[in-house]
């Protein structure tokens, strides 16, 4: 019972962890950055369904969609603005320009939306069903197949694609990867999008379970980044696992030792495992010619 | 030369103007100064916290318009001066200097945050101005140790509540074994040394601990820890969303325990966010309008929409307790003023002490300070309450 339910929830909150550090993944892949207002585009997710589909009304699909595509918008926006400007002159200056942009966005959220956290309603995550004789609402079992599906396609498109091909390209040599045609400016716009909506759809998926507010991303997205790094952030399959095992350890601390000690022992995991596995776990080593 | 003579009038003319300035200024300040009574609060008027603000506001103007109706204190009208803490301590205690030291406040007023009032503690005591606190919970900031206390406060406090959590567990649920699922942070800490202490005093055992965090999704690892060791009620001290979460785990669970709470679902939307069982937390008030019979009460209602023309009804006025709070603060404060006869710091401290019987909104106080007891609740004074259709209603 105890173990099964804590496994049901550790599942849940690894996916999460592991569609957030997906999209480090995934512009960490063609840039070498990563947008480290991840937390809020998560959020963003969430609070942009709530308004379209629930403040306003609209159908829940197109709310959705809709959510998704401000998610993709605000992508582009942290590219343009936050990151470009800092990468091209070779500046670490995006690392604090996303940080700061993050903030800016969940006060604007804070003063907009309210501070009141929401309610999410969801036809999927409003009677439990029973499940090896404890109580899990559907949702709960969906959430940890959506990452790992998620996992899958970006790790097939990278690897078998055109497309995919393209965006590795572009982070090996960028200047070849001009020579030969390939738009590298709409590339790395194209993986913060899509890292962003990766963070939406995390955002979407768990307001129904928790709720919405402007401060719900903070913790989501520096844990997500810690199992990115301990996943290997070069690797699709390693930030989605090390995110599953991150959940799991957490709730079955939470489970088996109590409450206290989850936050001690689910960071010095990543410690530990960063100590023997400096590359993550399904990172490379960086190999530096000279 | 002719330029030279000219600078030289200029500078007569203006050492006789700023003359003139200085004495009209020497004469003119003390008037102003005394012609108000004035009241200092230092509140959360902006951001996520600024509805606590907004609620003491309203129960001192109340107040103040009263005292005023009625004559004013010592002859003089009472004006409310407001300073933003930001919820911030290091704010907060240059807001109490400026209030104190320039516009020389009679008493001051804090707010919702435990960190601000406490910040405040050393400098009220060393100036010796007196503090009332209508919100803000932790035991500390009047039990603090001072050999000449000047913090006095009306509001509920951590270890009254752990008090009043545990007489209810018992007397309602028949509690032997209870546990605790606390917010992890200072405030959840607080909380687990008042009930800890409470649930001594009464011989209980204690089912286990367990912490919530703000990003826990669910609940249901820490819950079955306590239902497999035999909790047969739950302490829950945690704000809106957390304590949602917990709702929402039991639901799952399906685990019919009884939940006994602090008053943090009060702000927001409980009643939307923790689902079906949200009705079935009691949580402690100091006050509130629903079901409330006291024509104090009712008569309260009629000038709060009367004032503020905002608030339409019952569901306007939440949280209920920093309005009465601050209220029955403000007319104790303004009978230590006039039992002291001055605005002079250490004989408003004994005014307070003086005060005799004074029929408030929340009660009818009989001797509620004294040089032992700074605080004018006590665990009797709370009223247990559940949520009814968003309503904070207390328990028949």
């Amino acid at each position: 019972m105890l173990i099964l339910s804590a496994i049901l929830t550790g599942l849940g909150l690894g996916a999460m962890y592991g569609l957030l550090a997906l999209g480090f993944h995934i512009t960490y892949v063609v840039s070498n950055t990563v947008n480290f207002s991840q937390g809020s585009s998560m959020m963003l997710g969430a609070v942009l369904g709530y308004t379209f589909g629930v403040t306003l009304g609209w159908p829940m699909p197109l709310a959705i969609l809709l959510a998704l595509a401000g998610c993709a918008v605000y992508g582009l926006a942290v590219e343009r603005f936050l990151v470009r400007p800092f990468a091209d002159r070779g500046s670490n200056g995006w690392l604090m320009a996303t940080v700061a942009g993050g903030i800016v966005l969940d006060n604007t959220v804070l003063f907009t939306f309210g501070k009141e956290p929401r309610n999410f309603p969801s036809p999927w995550a409003s009677e439990a069903v029973d499940v090896f004789g404890i109580g899990a609402y559907p949702l709960q079992l969906v959430i940890p197949g959506v990452g790992i599906v998620a996992a899958a396609l970006l790790s097939f498109v990278l690897r078998n694609t055109k497309h995919g091909k393209a965006m590795s390209a572009v982070v090996q040599r960028p200047e070849a990867a001009r020579l030969m045609g390939i738009n590298t400016r709409f590339v790395i716009a194209g993986a913060f999008a899509v890292s962003t909506v990766l963070a939406g759809t995390a955002g979407l998926l768990i307001a129904p379970l928790f709720n919405v507010s402007s401060s719900m991303g903070l913790v989501f997205g520096i844990k997500a980044f810690a199992t990115a790094i301990l996943g290997g952030i070069g690797s699709a399959w390693g930030v989605v696992i090390a995110g599953l095992l991150y959940g799991l350890v957490e709730a079955l601390t939470t489970a088996f030792l109590g409450s206290s000690y989850t936050q001690i022992i689910g960071f010095s995991m990543i410690i530990l495992a960063l100590f023997f596995l400096p590359n993550g776990l399904l990172g490379q080593a960086e190999i530096k010619k000279v | 030369m002719q330029r030279l003579k000219n600078l030289k009038m200029t500078r007569r003319s203006m050492l006789l103007a700023s003359a003139v300035t200085a004495t009209s200024l020497a004469f003119s300040l003390p008037t102003a100064a005394a012609d108000t009574i004035k009241i200092g609060l230092i509140a959360s008027l902006s951001g996520p916290s600024a509805k606590s603000g907004e609620a003491i506001t309203r129960g001192m103007t109340i107040a103040i318009d009263e005292i005023n109706a009625a004559g004013g204190l010592l002859g003089k009208q009472v004006e409310l001066i407001r300073r933003d803490d930001e919820n911030n301590p290091g704010k907060g205690l240059v807001a109490a200097r400026e209030l104190v030291q320039k516009e020389e406040v009679a008493v001051l007023f804090g707010g919702l945050q435990t960190p601000v009032s406490l910040a405040l503690v050393p400098y009220m005591n060393q100036i010796k101005v007196p503090f009332m606190g209508p919100w803000a919970a932790g035991t500390p900031i009047t039990k603090n140790g001072a050999k000449e206390n000047y913090m006095f406060r009306v509001s509920a406090y951590d270890s009254m509540v752990g008090v009043a959590l545990v007489n209810r567990a018992i007397s309602s649920h028949g509690a032997k074994n209870p546990g605790m699922m606390l917010i992890n942070n200072p405030w959840g800490e607080s909380n687990e040394k008042a009930l800890s202490a409470a649930m001594a005093d009464k011989g209980l055992t204690l089912a286990g601990i367990e912490k919530i965090e703000g990003s826990d999704i669910d609940v249901v690892p820490q819950l079955t820890r306590l239902k497999e060791a035999g909790a047969d009620t739950i302490f829950m001290v945690a704000n809106v969303g957390p304590s949602a979460q917990v709702m929402k785990s039991l639901e799952r669970m399906n685990w019919d325990v009884p939940v006994v709470s602090h008053w943090g679902p009060a702000g927001g939307r409980f009643s939307e966010l923790g689902g079906p069982r949200a009705k079935d937390v009691e949580m402690i008030q100091t006050f509130t309008f629903s079901g409330n019979d006291s024509p104090a009460a009712a008569e309260m209602m009629t000038k709060l929409k009367a004032k503020f023309p905002e608030i339409k009804g019952e569901a306007d006025v939440t949280p209920a307790v920093g309005i009465a709070n601050a209220y029955d603060g403000m007319h104790l404060a303004a009978l230590a003023i006039t039992n002291a006869g001055s605005t002079d710091g250490p004989a408003i401290r004994q005014g307070f002490y003086d005060i005799k019987e004074y029929k408030g909104l929340i009660k009818t106080y009989v001797n509620p300070f004294s040089p032992e007891e700074h605080d004018a609740l006590g665990p009797d004074d709370l009223v247990f309450t559940q949520f009814i259709d968003g309503k904070i209603v207390p328990i028949k």
